[in-house]
This record gives C-alpha cells, sequence and structure tokens, in this order.
C-alpha cells in the first residue's frame, strides 16, 4: 500500500495528545518530523507495525477530540501517518460519528438531551430558555456551543445534558491506558530502531498563552482551548435553565453528580441479585466488592472448568439480555468449539436504546461485578482479550471500570496468570464516540477495528467471524452479570427464579412521568402493573413504550401484561432492552412518534437503501400528519406501512427491521391519528 | 436444472428454487442459482468482479422460515433451502425500494431502472413533491472524468473497487451517515488533492452513471451522446507490456470512452489512467 497523505501539518498540541495514546514516532516513516540516516536507508513499509494497529483508529480520534475539541485536517493526517491509514478512509471514520467534529468548534461543548424521557419531562423548554438566555443551538458563544443529543442514558433524572470541555486530561485523573497482550495469532512487532525517549513534558503553564499551538490567537474562534483548561466531563440532570448555563459558562462549578445507587430506588434491598452491591459496596473498592461475594464465582468457575461452566449457564437457561433473548451458553458453546482462534468477548456497553440506562447503573455502582463476569465468560469461551466497547457518553463508567480493570491488573485477577490458575486474561475499554448503530453487534466489530460502525450483513455470523474475523462472543452487560450468581449459587437455584423460559431476574428502567424513576430489578414473571406501582405511575396514564424505540406501546388496560419474553411476545411486544417509558396525558404522542422517527432517521447507518431512505420517508410523513387524524392521515398511514413493511423485510440490520415498530403500535394500540 | 462451473469441481448442494429442484455447486450464491436457471432478478449494487455490500436490497428474495428477506447476490445457497424469488413480499420490497431510490436519486443514467420500476409498478412520485433527495452538483473537478452524486445509490462499489477489492488506493471513502452519508474524498477536496490516480476503475463499476467519463458527460450535457450509434471495438493496450484488454467505444469515428472486459482473467475490467483515459492521441489529426 503506498498511501498518499495531505500536505497539512498537526499543532504541536495535536500531536502531543495522538502520541500520547501511541507513543513518538518511531521514525519519519510514520509521522516523524525528521528523518534520521537510518530511515532514509531503510523503509519499513512492507512489515510495519503501524498496519496492526488501525484499531487504534478511534482511540485516536478520541484523543484529539479529547484535546482539541475536534479533528482538524492536520491532526487527522497525522493520525493517518502513525496507523498507515487512508485519509479518506479515516475522514470517513471520523465523520462516522456524532461526538467528533471536522469543523472547528469551541472547546466546551454542551450535549442537551431532547429523546423521549427528557421529552417527556420538559426539555423542548429548557431548550428554549437555553436560546433565549445563552445562544441558539450550534451557535459558538464565549467560547462553547450547544446542541441538542440523542439519549444520554440518564433517564431517571431527565431533564439531562452532558458538558464536555476539551483540554488535557490532568494528570491525576490521566487513566491508564491498558497495554495490550501479545495475542498469539498476530505477528510480533519487528525490531525498531532505539525509540527516542519522551520530550519532557513542560508543566502545562509553561507552555505560554497558546499552549504551545501556533495558529492559536490568530483570531479564530475556538480553535484551541484556552490555557489550563483541563479536559473535563459534566452531567447536568435535572438540566434546569440555570443550571446548564451555569455549567456552559464554569464547568468548574457543576456539582457532583449523585451516586449510581440514586438511580436503583430498591438499593439495599435483601431480595436484589443483579443489584444487590449497588450502594452497599462501595465500587472503588475491590477489597470491599471480595468481602461481598466477589470472585467467588470466578473460583467456581476455574472448578469447574471451562465446559462445566458452559453447562451451567445452559442448565441456568440464561438469555440475552440485549433484545435478541439468545440462549448465552449456546453462543458460548459454539465460540469456544471453533477451531480458529484467538477467540474473543467483546462486552456491549454501547447502551444507546433510548430510554436505557442500567448498564451504566451496574457499571458505575459494581464495576468489578463486570470484570469478573467477563473474566468467566472469556475462560468458558477460551479468549484471552476481552473488550468492553462503552458508550462515549459514559465518562464516569469510563473512570470507574478503568480504575477497576487497574486495580483487578495489579492485584493478578486480570493478566498472565489469574489466580494462579495459568489462565491469561485481560479486558481492554473502547469508546464509541456517538453512534447508536454500535450497539449492534457486528457493528461494534467495524467499530473496534477502526472502520466505519456499519453492520456486516449475516451470516456468518460472530460465533465464527466476528472481531478481527475471528470467533467472537458478544454480551451485553447485563447478560454478563448474570453468570455471576449463576456460578455462586447454582444454575438450580438460578433458574428456580421466573418463569420457565424466561429464568432469572430481569431489569427495568423506569423513566417518564413516574414518581420514582429509575433501575428496577424483578423476578421474570412479575406484570406491569406491579412494576408501575414500585415506580409510582402518574393519575392519567396514557401509554407505555415497553423496549424502547425499537419497542412497542402497549395501554393502559393492558398492564397485566407479563415482563417475560414469551409473555410480552404473545401480547405482541416485546421486553427489548428493558425500557419503561411512562406518559402521562399531558404528553402529545404525535411529537414523541416524531422524535422516534427522528432518532431512526439521524442514527441510520446509510448502508441500506430501505433504512437509509425509509426513515427520511417515514418521517417525512409523520410531519406531514403531526395534526391531523381520520381520514386526513389515512393516506399518509397507509404509505408508512408500505415502507414500514420493507424496511423490516429488507434492511440489513435490526435498526431498520425495528424502526417501524414504536410508530406502528401507537397507530394500531394507541389509535394515535384515529 | 444444474449450473456447471468451469471452475475446479465443487460439490454441489440441492436446495429448493421457485418450487423447483436445482443443484448449484458449492459456494453459489442464490442469485448464481436464479441466473443459472434463467431468472431474471434485479440488481444494482452486485457487480460481477466485486464482493457486493449488498446494500441496495433490490434482489432480496424470500428463504422460507427466515424473519427477514435475504439478499441474493449475498446469501449463499444451502442445502436443502426453500427459495422465492418473486413471492408478494419479495415484490413489495423491491417495490418499495424502486421508489424509494428513484423518489430521492437521479436514475435517469442507470440502465435497467425505467425498467424495473414499471415492472414492479413503482410510483416514485408518490410520496410527495417536496422530498428529501440528495440534490448534489456534478464535481468536475478534473478533464479526466466527473462525479455527478446526485445518481449515487451509495453501492460502495468504487469504493472497492479504488480500496482493498482492486486498485489499493484508497482515495475515495463514504463519510458521513445516514441520508447525508457520501462517496468523497478527505476532507471533500477535489480529485485533484486527492490520492486518486485516474485508473478510472470506479467508473467501470458505477451502475448508475453516477461517475462517468468527462467526455460522456460533455455530450450527454450537449445531446450529443447517443449510446445506439456506437460501435465497441475490444483490442490490445499498447502502453505496456501487460496486455490488458481494452474496448474502444466509437462514436461519429472518435473514441468517446474506453472499458475494458470484466471476464479477462489478468484485468478483470481494471486499468491504469493510460489504457482508460490516454485515448486523445489517436484522435489528434492534423
Ligand atoms: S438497516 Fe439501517 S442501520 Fe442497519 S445496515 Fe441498513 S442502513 Fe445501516
Ligand atoms: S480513478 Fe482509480 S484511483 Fe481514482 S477514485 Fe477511481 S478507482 Fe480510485
Ligand atoms: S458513485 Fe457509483 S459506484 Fe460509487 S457508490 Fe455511487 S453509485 Fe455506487
Ligand atoms: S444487488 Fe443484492 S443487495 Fe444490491
Amino acid at each position: 500500500m503506498d498511501l498518499k497523505y495531505t500536505d497539512a501539518a498537526p499543532t504541536d498540541a495535536e500531536r502531543d495528545a495522538v502520541d500520547g495514546l501511541l507513543g513518538p514516532p518511531p521514525s519519519g516513516w510514520e509521522g516523524g518530523t525528521t528523518r534520521s540516516d537510518e530511515d532514509l536507508r531503510w523503509a519499513r513499509g512492507g512489515v510495519s507495525a503501524a498496519k496492526d494497529r488501525r484499531d487504534q483508529l478511534l482511540p485516536a480520534l478520541h484523543a484529539v477530540n479529547d484535546r482539541i475539541g475536534w479533528i482538524s485536517e492536520g491532526a487527522l493526517d497525522y493520525i493517518c501517518r502513525r496507523l498507515t491509514v487512508a485519509p479518506a478512509e479515516a475522514y470517513g471514520v471520523a465523520t462516522f460519528y456524532a461526538m467528533f467534529s471536522v469543523r472547528p468548534r469551541p472547546a466546551k461543548v454542551l450535549h442537551v438531551c431532547t429523546d423521549l424521557a427528557c421529552a417527556a419531562r420538559g426539555s423542548a423548554a429548557v431548550c428554549a430558555d437555553l436560546t433565549e438566555s445563552f445562544a441558539p443551538a450550534g451557535t459558538a458563544t464565549e467560547g462553547a456551543v450547544w446542541q441538542e443529543s440523542p439519549c444520554l442514558g440518564l433517564c431517571e433524572r431527565a431533564p439531562a445534558a452532558l458538558l464536555i470541555q476539551a483540554g488535557e486530561r490532568p494528570e491525576p485523573a490521566r487513566l491508564p491506558l491498558p497495554a495490550l497482550p501479545p495475542l498469539p495469532a498476530r505477528p510480533p512487532l519487528p525490531p525498531l530502531p532505539a525509540r527516542p525517549a519522551l520530550p519532557a513534558r513542560p508543566a502545562f503553564e509553561d507552555r505560554g498563552s497558546g499552549g504551545g499551538a501556533p495558529g492559536f490567537g490568530k483570531g479564530r474562534v475556538g480553535e484551541q482551548p484556552a490555557a489550563g483548561a483541563p479536559h473535563r466531563t459534566a452531567v447536568i440532570a435535572p438540566a434546569t435553565p440555570t443550571a446548564l448555563t451555569t455549567a456552559i459558562r464554569s464547568p468548574e462549578h457543576t456539582p457532583a453528580e449523585p451516586p449510581p445507587e440514586t438511580a436503583a430506588p430498591q438499593a439495599g434491598h435483601p431480595t436484589l441479585v443483579l443489584l444487590k452491591r449497588i450502594g452497599t459496596t462501595d465500587p472503588a473498592s475491590l477489597d470491599a466488592y471480595r468481602a461481598n461475594g466477589g470472585y467467588t464465582a470466578l473460583r467456581r468457575a476455574f472448578t469447574l472448568g471451562p465446559a462445566g461452566v458452559i453447562r451451567e449457564v445452559l442448565d441456568a437457561g440464561l438469555v440475552g439480555r440485549g433484545g435478541a433473548a439468545f440462549p448465552t451458553g449456546r453462543k458460548w458453546e459454539v465460540t469456544a468449539q471453533q477451531p480458529d482462534g484467538p477467540h474473543y468477548l467483546v462486552c456491549n456497553a454501547d447502551e444507546s436504546e433510548p430510554g436505557t440506562f442500567k448498564d451504566r447503573v451496574l457499571m458505575e455502582g459494581d464495576p468489578y461485578a463486570l470484570v469478573e463476569a467477563m473474566t468467566v465468560a472469556g475462560y468458558a469461551i477460551g479468549a484471552r482479550q476481552g473488550f468492553i466497547y462503552l458508550r462515549g457518553e459514559y465518562p464516569r463508567a469510563f473512570a470507574r471500570l478503568g480504575h477497576a480493570l487497574e486495580t483487578a491488573r495489579t492485584r493478578g485477577l486480570l493478566g498472565p496468570d489469574i489466580l494462579g490458575q495459568g489462565y491469561a486474561f485481560d479486558i481492554e475499554i473502547r469508546r464509541g464516540a456517538g453512534a447508536y448503530i454500535c450497539g449492534e453487534e457486528t457493528a461494534i466489530f467495524n467499530s473496534i477495528e477502526g472502520q466505519r460502525g456499519e453492520p456486516r450483513s449475516k451470516p456468518p455470523f460472530p460465533v465464527e467471524k466476528g472481531l478481527f474475523g475471528k470467533p467472537t462472543a458478544v454480551n451485553n452487560v447485563e447478560t454478563l452479570v448474570n453468570v455471576l450468581p449463576i456460578l455462586e449459587h447454582g444454575a438450580a437455584a438460578y433458574a428456580a427464579t421466573g418463569t420457565g423460559t424466561s429464568t432469572g431476574t430481569k431489569l427495568f428502567c423506569v423513566s417518564g412521568q413516574v414518581a420514582r424513576p429509575g433501575v428496577y430489578e424483578l423476578p421474570f414473571g412479575a406484570n406491569l402493573r406491579e412494576l408501575l406501582e414500585l415506580a409510582g405511575p402518574p393519575q392519567d396514564l396514557r401509554a407505555v413504550l415497553l423496549g424502547g424505540a425499537a419497542g412497542g406501546f402497549v395501554r393502559p388496560d393492558e398492564l397485566d401484561i407479563p415482563l417475560t419474553f414469551e409473555g410480552t411476545r404473545a401480547a405482541g411486544t416485546t421486553l427489548g432492552s428493558g425500557v419503561v417509558l411512562v406518559l402521562d396525558g399531558s404528553v402529545e404522542l404525535p411529537r414523541i412518534l416524531l422524535r422516534i422517527a427522528e432518532f431512526f432517521r439521524d442514527e441510520s447507518c446509510g448502508q441500506c437503501v430501505p433504512c437509509r431512505v425509509g426513515t427520511v420517508r417515514q418521517e417525512e410523513a409523520l410531519h406531514r400528519i403531526k395534526d391531523r387524524t381520520g381520514a386526513a392521515a389515512a393516506d399518509d398511514i397507509a404509505l408508512m406501512r408500505e415502507v414500514g413493511q420493507a424496511m423490516r423485510d429488507a434492511s440489513i440490520c435490526g435498526l431498520g427491521q425495528t424502526a417501524w415498530n414504536a410508530v406502528e403500535s401507537a397507530i394500531d394500540r394507541l389509535g394515535v391519528y384515529k | 436444472m444444474t449450473a456447471v462451473p468451469l471452475q475446479l469441481p465443487r460439490r454441489l448442494i440441492e436446495f429448493t428454487l421457485d418450487g423447483q429442484e436445482t443443484r448449484v455447486p458449492e459456494g453459489s450464491t442464490i442469485l448464481d442459482a436464479c441466473r443459472a436457471a434463467g431468472k431474471d432478478i434485479p440488481t444494482l449494487c452486485q457487480g460481477d468482479t466485486l464482493t457486493p455490500k449488498n446494500a441496495c436490497r433490490v434482489c432480496v428474495v424470500e428463504v422460507a422460515g427466515a424473519r427477514t428477506l435475504a439478499p441474493a447476490c449475498s446469501r449463499r445457497a444451502e442445502a436443502g433451502m426453500t427459495v422465492l424469488t418473486d413471492s408478494e413480499r419479495a415484490r413489495h420490497s423491491r417495490k418499495v425500494v424502486l421508489e424509494l431510490l428513484a423518489s430521492s436519486t437521479d436514475l435517469s443514467t442507470t440502465p435497467r431502472a425505467a425498467e424495473w420500476i414499471k415492472e414492479y409498478e413503482a410510483k416514485p412520485g408518490r410520496f410527495g413533491a417536496d422530498v428529501a433527495r440528495l440534490n448534489e452538483e456534478p464535481k468536475v473537478d478534473n478533464d479526466l472524468y466527473v462525479r455527478d452524486y446526485d445518481k449515487c445509490i451509495q453501492c460502495y462499489k468504487c469504493v472497492d473497487a479504488c480500496g482493498e477489492q482492486w486498485q489499493n488506493t484508497f482515495a475515495i471513502a463514504v463519510a458521513g451517515r445516514g441520508f447525508d452519508a457520501r462517496v468523497s474524498t478527505e476532507h471533500g477536496v477535489p480529485l485533484t488533492d486527492s490520492a486518486c490516480v485516474y485508473c478510472g476503475n470506479c467508473i467501470e463499476v458505477c451502475p448508475t452513471g453516477a461517475l462517468s467519463f468527462k467526455s460522456e458527460f460533455d455530450m450527454r450535457a450537449a445531446g450529443t451522446w447517443d449510446e445506439p450509434a456506437q460501435t465497441e471495438t475490444t483490442t490490445v493496450c499498447a502502453y505496456c507490456g501487460v496486455g490488458c484488454n481494452i474496448t474502444l467505444h466509437v462514436q461519429d469515428n472518435e473514441i468517446v470512452k474506453v472499458t475494458s472486459p470484466h471476464d479477462n482473467p489478468v484485468t478483470h475490467g481494471n486499468l491504469c489512467i493510460k489504457g482508460r483515459f490516454g485515448f486523445q492521441h489517436v484522435q489528434n489529426r492534423v
């Protein structure tokens, strides 16, 4: 490959951000500023280690975006040189993700959620106020800009906002980057000439007013973050107009986030299984985790052996909690049996379904549980490497998981020889960058590999050809965490909870107009009414959206629906990812439906025609009929049905296949346009 | 029916195609089987020299027992499968997909599009007059070829041909997302500033005419493009010793564009800038 790069040069800060991730360039061939004699005599094009590092593209884009706030031509070109990626491809990747910008923008970006739960709790008024008191969306003012955002996963505290301020990560909080343990299938890195030592990093204040960046201070708005402003994120929820203007003007003064257990109203209740440590065990302390039952599952796994673990999970009847309800033990078994290697484990923590926040609460409130569960899963399927693909919008979960991984590693619970059992396993976190579609299991692979996060067509299935084309098991956070009680108490005890085909407990994300929104854990078999009673239903319940934007609405007279996979299926709806969005009479349903359509139009990857154009045509039709009913709406409803059918039948992935579900159920079950 | 390949022998598998027992070599797609059986399935993103992205979804067929329809161009036939190529559901999806495409894109130079729109009774106009369309201006930034993305159906063929499937130049990729996704150079720079080496392999595979020779683009604009009047002559490129086949398209005794036979086992329709575009000297007359 003979790639042609652009002439754009990175600024010192951009170069520094990339080098902070990748280390200094080993030679002039990979973006070094000078060419040594050796470089000039020896081109390592054919065996360059950089070629194996395409998967560092997304982390590198993050590094620049975190530091500068946007990705300039020079920065992108430097990343391309460092990783041997064609600029056109890197540009295609950078423009795929909503959190990145390839145009100059201020260092401070405030994302204000206008998605379902926030819309139901007044985000429109918040936006109107912000426009009035600060600036219209998208207009850079006072070194900041705000924009509307899809669901931020903070629905229990809706309306919500997330402020991201670009800058250098302050040293103490800078998360150590986990080193990739060597993988057997990859060629070893060729020997490199001795690397020059990293130039001593000058103290941030010493860099002069421009943060060391040439070009700063030439009058371009928001070109570089102001010197001294560190990288910072702040969650503002509930988002009042005053809280938002304060946050955007002085992010350092935003009040601390409430602890994760405030999102779990049942916290501390003795019947909890998956949530049992939320609020009762310090999420930062490995000792506290061990004192509360931690790592007994892994010890049991080692006594059972990989096949024994899979047997237990099969006997327990665990099925995936991500929506498809596929038997987890089966998935592991098939992955474990694949002759090709290495095997990978991917934890899908890209929780982007509007109205879903349970994985966030688990990861923030009990991070070691996920680390342990992944270690068990990796052991069962014969993987040495696990990835957590984490939503880019979850800064606290990122920090807490990062800390948990680091501690587990230093204590021999991750690494070359876990608990002295000779099993080597490590976990790496990969941050998404704002793309709902990257929650699709095959889109995750592309995203991690440094490609556009477009789903792959199946077959082949991930268990055969997944991440890096190798056998891969993908499980979401909730599914994985279920493995702990299965191993701690045995399959029989686990299966005793729930119904025959839906065993164990289930997490529900209750949001909208209820008195106590939050994550609830109930044994399978409880019905919707019982769940709503816990959360405090509104007086004039209008509808409940079950399963999120890809799920369906149910009526107030349907609350006896049992919350099981088979029960919801029989009632013509779905549990999906456990979303229970409660709407009362004050909500204008056509607006909510419009928001759902807009969401799918925004989040379609654009790969296949039924979804890329179909979502646009559906949104247009909903706009046309938003104030119409009866015969006046009939034509457009018929049109949407036809398009919806083709999307369901002919789209490549679940996004296009389910994009019409919620709107259709609102028409058929709620009679919205009657 | 049996489709016999002119390749190393492969195991034959048996499945049911529209009610008929069919045997195809293992690894064949449903589309291969359909073509061998003389069935005409519309395809756009499928190409004979590329691995299809199966993104256009006009070739969908119904596989018994499957929740969704399957793209015939990419789904491999499996023993015991029951496939319906012309079921109500498959026809419905094809019709809607054609409507969605034709309502957002200019299909005027897409071969067979008009014919299929008629066959499936697609009515692209029914989404109304002010629907979102691509609305792209043709990009004329060099003297060799024009990119008119208003005609682009995002089939990824050009990207694949320029990238890892053939040319390995990676001058273009899909940028943006959803309806805003477009084939683009890095930062949208003109081709002349990009990595493009003008091999024209992307033009060779483009199914819609979104990519075309400047000569063709100009003649179409002037109303002088007359395909039926053109003759095609395949000869050997004289520039170097590889011996690529080139097909000269000649109208009024002028070469108007150059393509290359896809069944050539060496080049599979790919050329370099000289074979593709270096024909002016032939018609420089004194
Ligand atoms: S259905 Fe939508 S999201 Fe899925 S591949 Fe097609 S365009 Fe992309
Ligand atoms: S002419 Fe060749 S190099 Fe240029 S974009 Fe097309 S395929 Fe790529
Ligand atoms: S330009 Fe042509 S080949 Fe490229 S994606 Fe568009 S339609 Fe396909
Ligand atoms: S030809 Fe099969 S999906 Fe396009």
